[in-house]
């Protein structure tokens, strides 16, 4: 990678190295991208991640198991229940615990509520980048009305903390299945009115369509995950072809980009497949809500965490594509090494090769339509 | 049904605002445009060279024509009227910018500016107060001296066309025989003013602004400048008066239903300015999610002040140039231009009946520019921003061919017009009719856009 220089003294090729970030309004936190341009024209955009490194995965060998429940919430804290649950799962197959189906139940009910909440965020900020301020503010009412959802449930609106190991924290409030059902409602109307709103919008879809094409292949060679693999028409969903949780009992759709409006694979099919991810999501909701078992909401789960050396695989279906977590037991009680693969880190692998040839302002609506979330780049 | 009812409402918003405040407000909302209005009326036809030198015979016993002070009391009398142009600049953009902030929140579901007076109506008075208290930075690398006045080519290129705009029938400070043709050269020194910023300014980003502003500017420039020959043709004449009194109180008067090409130059016209004022959905020079601020992005305080003063008294601009060229301008409706010079008299100065009629013929003006402004605020908030070279091809490749298109029709239609005169009125009723179901077919758009979100019923509470 080139040298990160602010100040370049132009040589004869003409070309302007210019610093896309770390701070600035369309990269969705502080990631940079050292862009080569011609004009409006980009030789290449190359993502210079790590200004958010925290290293949660070497914070885990030192908290422990059931202490590291809380930091999962700030590897992606715009959709933290799925951060949550890949490390519940995995704690969980390292000491062999069979969860409760009402804690199954309650997991994909929390789990498919943040996923809306992190959808909204995603598609309106994408509007926003594309330069309609107005439909951002309109997600952002409504995952307003779903956080309200989730602090009854959690306690929490951002970093939930929800799952424990083997389990649940908390059981469903009273009548809260009903303000949820009324909130869907509601929520589907919405999505009727998103399309009107922004979707078909002749200009947003002028921007989007057939603009950073991702073929299917290089999607799958790149290793994209999540909305971004689908949007390049390959089908694949964990929560469908490697069910976990209460997954297997609910009937959905897995929404698969097929050129909405231009080619397979381009920004608005990737944005697009989120919108109807949406409306699916919602869909889990009112089957689980309709389905959910008694119960207990937690196995019995020995107080000393120490489970037998090994190691697992989690994989979770995140808003931003497959979470896995990869923790390796030495038999003791703190882990031995654990490893999170994140959607958003993978993403950022293909900018460098979409980009060649993009306009600059392609490159927010590439961005964008890749839904980065900066922490979870970085960790 | 529109906001789900788990919303909270914001808990600091203030329960009641007090009695003085109301009046506060009320009096700024009605004094402050009022009186600025108000002295455009009195000192615009008093500065007219004519009226200056019947006052300089009857009032002073001087003859016009060898007295030593004659041209300094012209001077003074138009000093005064520019301060007063200037100011109506300033004031138009601040409240434009109130306004355009709670028309956001509205359309946002939020809640916009509520905290300075009735409505947060004050805002922009205490936004302003605030810029001027800032610190004016130059960045250290910057070219200090364009840095600084680019701000001023900028305000000059918008405060200059307010010369040739009308308020009203006699409401103008030079009707210059070449009216439209003064406003669209003088507006290109705006284009000069952000180049020089986005260039002094040292940064990327602004020279990024600054070369997309002028590639827009002047590609806009061209069918906006054909567009504008339509009613030109059909008026016969480049003064802003002279287009306006070509036309008539009645909508089916008006020039852009007076033929088939100016109805479709209109919405040309309109494109293009919308493009040079750098408004949404062309606000690539200072696009936000790309270019951080674009040409703004190192002004600070006063100089920033000036710019958005320029960016938004030209939504004043654009609206009067699209009202007077194709909207029948100030034109009342029954009342002829004759009608003007009856009523003003003998006197030095003219009638008191006259400048109530001349204050009539502002608020008709003043109404539609009105209603243009709003679109255009609308349209902001509505619509994402388009990419450069769709701009560069919606220019090129569509209004200019359109826009030459209009003129040869309109060429052909004028000739056509003296054969038979009987056809302007015929397509005048006709596109008049054909506007109004439109306007009905909209409307019913609209209700059924909320039907299919929330079904049977209709809520608007939120307005």
């Amino acid at each position: 990678m080139e040298k990160l220089i602010l100040r370049k003294v132009p040589n004869a090729s003409e070309e302007m190295l210019l610093n896309f970030g770390p701070q600035h309004p369309s990269t969705h936190g502080v990631i940079n991208f050292l862009v080569d341009t011609d004009g409006e024209v980009m030789k290449k955009a190359i993502p210079d991640v790590g200004y958010l490194h925290r290293s949660i995965e070497k914070i885990a060998e030192q908290v422990g198991y059931a202490g590291f429940m809380p930091y999962t919430d700030r590897v992606d804290y715009v959709a933290a229940m799925f951060a949550n649950e890949g490390w519940a799962i995995a704690v969980e197959k390292l000491l062999k615990i069979e969860v409760p189906p009402r804690a199954q139940y309650l997991r994909a009910i929390a789990g498919e509520l943040c996923r809306i909440a992190s959808h909204l965020v995603s598609t309106g900020t994408m509007a926003t980048d594309i330069g309609a301020t107005t439909p951002l503010v309109h997600a952002l009412r409504e995952r307003e009305a779903l956080n309200d959802l989730i602090e009854a449930l959690c306690g929490a609106r951002l970093t939930y903390n929800y799952h424990r190991i083997g389990g649940v924290a908390f059981d469903l409030p009273e009548g809260w299945s009903d303000r949820v059902l009324r909130y869907l409602d509601h929520f589907e109307t919405l999505l009727v009115e998103w399309d009107r709103l922004i979707s078909y919008n002749h200009i947003y879809v002028k921007r989007l369509a057939n603009v950073a094409v991702i073929p299917r292949e290089m999607a799958v060679d790149y290793g994209l995950v999540g909305p971004n693999l689908r949007g390049s028409g390959m089908d694949w969903d964990v929560r469908r072809d490697v069910p976990y949780g209460a997954y297997p009992d609910f009937k959905f759709d897995v929404p698969v980009g097929r050129g909405f409006k231009g080619v397979s694979g381009d920004a608005f099919d990737r944005y697009y497949v989120r919108v109807l991810e949406m409306r699916e999501s919602a869909k889990i909701v009112r089957q689980a809500l309709e389905k959910i078992p008694d119960g207990e909401i937690t196995a019995k789960v020995p107080r000393k965490i120490k489970p037998e050396p090994g190691e697992v695989l989690s994989r979770v279906e995140s808003a931003r594509g497959e979470m896995a977590y990869y923790v390796v037991s030495d038999g003791t009680e703190k882990p031995w090494r654990v490893r999170i693969r994140t959607g958003s880190y993978l993403a950022m692998g293909i900018i460098e090769d979409v980009s060649r040839g993009l306009m600059v302002a392609d490159l927010v609506a590439l961005i964008a339509s890749l839904d980065v979330v900066a922490p979870e780049i970085d960790r | 049904m529109n906001t789900p009812a788990s919303v909270s409402p914001t808990p600091y918003a203030p329960k009641y605002t007090p009695k003085w405040l109301v009046g506060l407000t009320l009096a700024a909302a009605i004094g402050i445009p009022g009186a600025i209005l108000g002295a455009i009326l009195l000192l615009t036809p008093i500065v007219q060279p004519a009226t200056l030198d019947a006052i300089t015979r009857e009032w002073l016993g001087q003859d016009p024509a060898t007295w030593y002070w004659r041209p300094w009391l012209g001077a003074g009398m138009l000093a005064l009227v520019a301060f007063v142009l200037v100011n109506f600049g300033a004031i138009f953009s601040g409240m434009c910018v109130w306004y355009e902030r709670r028309v956001a929140g509205r359309m946002q579901s939020r809640i916009g500016p509520n905290r300075q007076g009735l409505g947060g109506f004050l805002v922009w008075i205490a936004d302003a107060v605030k810029m001027l208290l800032k610190e004016d930075l130059v960045p250290a690398d910057a070219d200090a001296l364009v840095f600084r006045s680019a701000p001023y080519f900028v305000l000059l290129g918008f405060a200059l066309t307010l010369v040739v705009t009308p308020f009203g029938q006699s409401l103008i400070v030079a009707d210059l025989n070449v009216g439209i043709m003064y406003i669209t050269s003088i507006t290109a020194l705006v284009v000069v003013g952000v180049l020089l910023s986005g260039w002094a300014s040292n940064s990327k980003w602004a020279l990024f602004g600054g070369m997309r502003s002028a590639a827009q500017v002047i590609s806009y420039e061209i069918p906006a400048g054909i567009a504008i020959f339509v009613p030109v043709l059909m008026a016969g004449t480049l003064s802003m008066q002279g287009i306006a009194a070509a036309q008539g109180g009645l909508p089916w008067e008006w020039f852009i239903f007076r033929n088939p090409a100016a109805f479709i130059a209109f919405f040309i016209l309109f494109t293009a300015q919308l493009a040079e004022s750098n408004r949404t959905p062309f606000d690539l020079p200072e696009a936000e999610s790309e270019l951080v601020a674009g040409y703004l992005s190192e002004f600070s305080g006063f100089r920033f002040a000036l710019l958005m003063l320029a960016e938004y008294g030209n939504i004043w601009v654009l609206s009067v140039i699209g009202s007077i060229l194709f909207l029948g301008g100030w034109q009342i409706p029954f009342v002829g231009n004759e009608v003007y010079a009856n009523l003003r008299g003998t006197g030095v100065l003219p009638s008191a009946a006259w400048f109530g009629l001349q204050a009539v013929s502002m608020a008709v003006l003043v109404v539609k520019a009105a209603f243009l402004s709003n679109v255009i605020v609308w349209l902001r908030w509505t619509l994402p921003r388009i990419r450069v070279d769709q701009m560069m091809a919606l220019s090129w490749k569509y209004l200019v061919p359109a826009a030459f298109g209009c003129f040869v029709v309109t060429l052909l239609w004028e000739i056509a017009a003296v054969e038979a005169p009987a056809i302007s009125t015929i397509t005048g009723y006709v596109l008049t009719a054909g506007a109004l179901l439109l306007l009905v077919l909209f409307v019913r758009q609209i209700f059924r856009n909320i039907a299919a979100v929330q079904g049977d019923k209709l809520d608007l509470s939120n307005w």
